[in-house]
């Protein structure tokens, strides 16, 4: 799948378009399919969004999964620090990274 | 042509286009010249007393070499006035001015009131250019 | 250390207003993100990996107890807890809001610090020698050259569109302590070799041309002495000529290094004495006044006189922390002793926000209030009396800062590599805990050991100046790591030769544990890793590692 993600312009948080909006988690992410262009044209004229860009990623049971270690670190947070991570408390969190 | 949108200067604007450099060599009653970013700005130097307007192009402002080229024109003594066009932006109106250029001809006009702003922020500064008339501030911790 | 006067402190405020009011044209949508980017580089703001990361100047490695202070205070209250001390001597956060920021530089600059051109194609932190005005070996403190050198490129009209960074070292001593050589400019403060009467008076060498990154290069000497009342005209031809001459055509080959080396160092050392005979005469150089003026706060602190050099050193973790972690200062009874920040198994050079009010705290009481962040992420108190030796140390260990390990194979240095850099290829955090961890036991019988991390080619870990240096890679979307032996950053400056291929997360450490066995097994009296490596070469090693 094509997934949409990029940073919110206040906070610098990274999000997720979950086909309606933008979420912190990337178990929200939709297949964009090839609207991505289209999509970042218009968020980010919005100011919904900034320095958007597609990834490729996997629908898995459990949620998405971004294709690239880096995409997933981004999604998750740092592996040395599981603690600032999106799931502090999730033990199998590294490994769904690595 | 751009309109010149900000202009520090007394005298009456140029209205001759600007020729190319590669131009200028063979037009001897050309009185208008511009630089792109390539060009070396001294190639210039033999001509300073027949140009009365100096362009200098900025494709896209982060390709700082116009800073110089205005420069080395003022250290050189051209009294003429040196023009920006192109991606002029705001924020480097300020810097600009300092390294000689008394005309802004901006691709995009500007906010009035943000480039006003912008011309003024600096209350001193902390180098001398030589060529902006203004003393550093190392000058007026030392001075008398 | 320096302190602002009215004009310092207004260019800073200034500054934080200019910001204040870009930040606002942004969120307006006045500015697109394409022409915000540069200007909130420029005040240090990066967009990273989760988010946005500000970097903090520490100018020439140095601050007070009070700006310590703060540092502390905006991790706490500003990001999550914590800020990471880089290899350029500053300071970074990595949980910044862009609405904090122009508030989080208002806060910085009530203390006189700043985030000015930490980022951005302009001329970035002036950094120095850390153990600057405490040494034995420096023939006069560098950092009065280095906030002289910060001044005029602060905000300079010309320079702040160069064709990519630009960073500047000062160092005084023949002992090289800020890796100078792999600078854009580097310059070692020295006598006038050609003196026409007497000692040579202070004056200017230039190295022009160093860096690391994708091409490292050793800069070249470009002019074996500038006089001091010639340093900001020589510096300014210097930076004319890549200004005008530096490539814009490709990002990889925009640096200095790359003019210097495609026009040889003869023709660009041309150029340059060409512009500055030039500028010499449009009268740009400050008076010697303004180099006197900076000096007188860069004076001995109120050193006691008479004080005894003995330490009792009976308690055995404190003997090796001092054997470790302390140098000889130029005063008697004096030490200067630096605080790792390279807990075994922890991240290279993070600290909490109560560590660094700690640290802050402890300088007031025990280092003439001032400290310095060195380019191997640790933390230096210049000017600790020796009577006070243990009683510091005792504090530091309660707070998880007393680790002995000064340029040990424990005192890595690593880039946030993938954990937290959006142009990592690879994690360099967990390799460095994981050889940490693994060589604790080995840390005495290796000695002297300066490894260096990098997640990417960038070599923001400085990989190809370490003894023992590792790269992180991309292959084929996973990560593997590369070896590199043998590269120094002192006065011998020498690039470390890569091994062979690459090795993945497991074998990387088991790799360094092979090349510090072919080192203790083949070494001769007295030799550090790295002359064992310069005297037998490559081979026994790369037999050892791929045999």
């Amino acid at each position: 799948m094509k997934i949409l993600t990029g940073n919110d312009l206040k906070s610098g948080a990274v999000i997720w378009w979950t086909g309606e909006g933008w979420s912190l988690h990337v178990d929200d992410a939709v297949d964009v399919g090839d609207q991505g262009p289209a999509l970042i044209g218009r968020e980010e004229a919005a100011q919904n969004v900034f320095a958007a860009y597609v990834i490729d990623g996997v629908k898995t049971d459990e949620g998405v999964r971004p294709a690239h270690i880096k995409d997933r670190i981004r999604a998750l947070g740092p592996t040395v620090r599981p603690d600032l991570t999106l799931k502090p408390a999730d033990p199998e969190a590294l490994n769904w990274v690595i | 042509m751009t309109e010149v949108q900000f202009r520090f200067r007394d005298d009456e604007p140029v209205a001759d286009p600007a020729v190319t450099v590669d131009a200028f060599g063979d037009q001897t009653n050309a009185t208008a010249v511009r630089i792109e970013p390539g060009d070396d700005a001294r190639a210039l130097l033999p001509h300073l007393e027949r140009l009365r307007l100096i362009e200098v192009n900025f494709p896209v402002w982060t390709d700082g070499r116009g800073y110089s080229s205005a420069r080395v024109l003022r250290e050189a003594g051209f009294g003429g006035e040196i023009r920006a066009v192109g991606d002029v932006v705001i924020d480097m109106l300020g810097h600009l001015r300092r390294c000689g250029f008394d005309a802004f001809a901006p691709a995009h006009p500007l906010n009035d009131a943000d480039a006003q702003a912008a011309f003024n922020r600096w209350q001193d500064v902390y180098q001398a250019t030589g060529v902006d008339g203004r003393a550093p501030i190392w000058a007026k911790r030392h001075a008398g | 250390m320096y302190k602002y006067d009215q004009y310092d402190q207004q260019m800073v405020d200034t500054r934080v207003e200019e910001f204040r009011d870009q930040v606002r044209r942004r969120l307006s949508g006045e500015l697109t993100e394409d022409q915000f980017r540069p200007l909130r580089l420029q005040n240090g703001l990066y967009l990273q990996l989760h988010a946005y990361m500000l970097r903090v100047a520490v100018p020439y490695g140095t601050l007070n107890s009070a700006q310590m202070r703060m540092l502390g205070d905006i991790a706490d209250k500003y990001d999550r807890g914590y800020g990471h001390f880089t290899t350029r001597q500053n300071i970074q956060y990595n949980w910044i809001k862009l609405e904090d920021t122009p508030q989080i530089l208002a806060d910085l600059a009530s203390v006189e610090m700043h985030a000015i051109q930490t980022s951005g194609n302009c001329i970035r932190n002036i950094s120095s020698d850390q153990y600057a005005g405490a040494a034995a070996d420096e023939i006069i403190d560098p950092r009065p050259y280095a906030e002289l050198l910060r001044q005029w490129s602060s905000f300079h009209p010309e320079f702040l569109t160069l064709p990519r960074k630009f960073k500047i070292a000062v160092i005084a001593s023949e002992t090289d302590r800020a890796a100078m050589k792999l600078h854009d400019i580097g310059i070692k403060m020295v006598r006038n070799p050609n003196p026409e009467n007497g000692a040579g008076e202070i004056g200017a060498q230039f190295y022009v041309g160093g860096g690391m990154g994708r091409t490292p290069m050793i800069a070249p000497m470009i002019r074996e002495f500038v006089p001091l009342d010639q340093l900001i005209t020589y510096s300014e031809a210097c930076l004319r000529v890549y200004n005008r001459y530096g490539r814009r055509d490709n990002k990889y080959k925009a640096r200095i290094k790359i003019l210097v080396h495609e026009l040889g160092k003869e023709e660009y050392t041309r150029q340059v004495e060409e512009e500055f005979q030039h500028l010499m005469g449009q009268g740009i150089e400050p008076p010697i006044a303004e180099l006197e003026r900076i000096t007188g706060y860069f004076v001995d602190p109120a050193f006691e006189t008479g004080l005894s050099d003995e330490l009792d050193l009976s308690d055995p973790d404190f003997r090796l922390w001092v054997e470790r972690n302390t140098q000889a200062h130029k005063q008697a009874g004096y030490v200067i002793a630096t605080v790792s920040l390279k807990p075994v198994g922890g991240i290279p050079g993070d600290a909490t926000g109560e560590q660094i009010r700690l640290m802050a705290d402890l300088a007031k009481d025990y280092s003439f209030d001032e400290l310095r962040v060195t380019h191997a992420q640790n933390i230096v108190f210049p000017h600790v009396k020796k009577a006070d030796l243990y009683a510091l140390w005792q504090k530091l260990e309660d707070a998880a800062l007393g680790t002995p390990n000064l340029d040990t194979i424990g005192d890595i240095i690593a880039c946030p590599g993938l954990d937290y850099c959006s142009l990592a290829n690879a994690r360099s955090i967990p390799i460095a805990q994981k050889i940490s961890e693994r060589f604790v036991t080995k840390q005495e019988e290796i000695g002297e050991m300066k490894l260096k991390i990098s997640g990417c080619i960038n070599a923001c870990g400085h990989h190809h100046a370490g003894h023992i240096g590792i790269l992180g890679v991309d292959r084929k979307g996973k990560e593997n790591y590369q070896l590199l032996l043998g590269g120094s950053e002192g006065a011998d400056t020498s690039l470390g030769q890569i091994t062979g291929p690459g090795f993945d997360e497991d074998g990387i450490v088991e790799a360094v544990d092979k090349a510090t066995q072919v080192y203790l097994s083949q070494r001769e009296d007295g030799e550090r890793f790295l002359d064992t490596y310069r005297r037998i070469g490559m081979a026994p090693f790369k037999e050892a590692l791929y045999g």
